[in-house]
């Protein structure tokens, strides 16, 4: 909370940066606390690790300082507490945490962790991997993990599209000369 | 190497000395995921974490001469490509797309095998994307 209010308060960017980098660790906390350790995993790694560094190296390419904001102040802080507001209220409607009768509990969960003789869980019986989770990801929505790891190759052809793409550039407007004139500029 | 990152020794001892351990770990998360926590995306964000460290303490050019930017960018799309390629393979087996059971006689252990060779395609695009990220973020304001 202290770091999510300081997030906001300070103009100077790389404590910003760091700042979101802490509130990624301590999120990633939470989610321990939650019994989550894949998302705390992945949270401490991506969010406090890799995109604080990324982040850095934007940084490094810009400014430092944020600059002061000019112009009506209110219709921001309109839209932010109005969605913050939306998001608390949908908040009321979710069960508790544990809560036997949630929705999660009740679909396919059930019978991924069905008890079974010989294996621990369904899933385990199924595919022969004891954590549920890598079953689920890995077997039983194999679609799903298969369009992530597409994503993020996406990703990354985006960014080398974007941010590699001077070199080739210039050589196919060397080669196409007066075509590609206002590009390479 | 710089001279302002030459001055950094403790920096540099310290990072020497955890940059094994850290792919180590990330090696233990990917080929352990089955039991524990874990799996092929917290693995590959961790070695390629690793690489970014790499790439901190010593300089772009170092990470770039340790991984080699045409082998990463073939990687990339290798870990898709085997990913889809367990799915065509257990196809041609005679399931359908992405049903690993058919890959070994025993259903079990081909569901097994099919996770574990998913996840080490997850982790290699992983690995390698975030590598990418890193080189061309770092890379961009000297060229």
């Amino acid at each position: 909370m202290i770091t999510t209010v300081q997030i906001v308060r300070v103009r100077s960017l790389f404590a910003t940066v760091m700042l979101t980098g802490i509130f990624s660790l301590l999120g990633a906390g939470w989610m321990m606390t939650l019994d989550a350790p894949d998302v705390a995993f992945t949270e401490a790694a991506v969010g406090a690790g890799i995109a604080t560094v990324l982040m850095l190296s934007t940084l490094a390419l810009t400014t430092r300082r944020s600059k002061t904001p000019t112009g009506n102040k209110l219709l921001p802080l309109l839209v932010v507490g109005v969605t913050g507001a939306l998001l608390v209220w949908a908040t009321l409607d979710m069960p508790h945490l544990g809560d036997p009768s949630a929705p999660v509990h009740q679909h396919v969960a059930p019978r991924y962790l069905a008890q079974k003789e010989i294996h621990g869980h369904a899933a385990q019986a199924e595919t022969g991997v004891p954590n549920v989770v890598t079953a689920v990801l890995g077997s039983y929505r194999g679609y799903d993990t298969l369009g992530e790891t597409t994503v993020i190759f996406t990703a990354a052809i985006g960014v080398m599209l974007v941010l590699g793409g001077r070199r080739r550039r210039d050589d196919a407007s060397s080669k196409r000369k007066g075509k590609a004139k206002g590009k390479a500029a | 190497m710089s001279p302002v990152r030459r001055q950094h020794v403790i920096l540099r001892v310290v990072a020497k000395l955890l940059i094994p351990y850290i792919l180590l770990f990330a090696l233990y998360v990917q080929f352990h995921g089955d039991y524990g926590p874990g799996g092929g995306f917290q693995a590959g964000v961790i070695f390629g974490a690793a690489f970014v460290l790499y790439g901190l303490i010593f300089g772009l050019e170092r990470a770039k001469a340790a991984a080699p930017p045409r082998i990463i960018e073939i990687l990339v799309s290798l870990g898709v490509l085997l990913f889809a390629g367990v799915g065509v393979a257990s196809m041609f087996k005679g399931g359908n797309f992405l049903d690993y059971g058919v890959l070994e006689h025993d259903p079990l252990a081909g569901q097994h095998l099919g996770i574990l060779v998913i996840e080490l395609g997850v982790g290699i695009t992983v690995t390698a994307a975030m590598i990418t990220l890193y080189f061309y973020f770092a890379g961009r304001g000297r060229a």
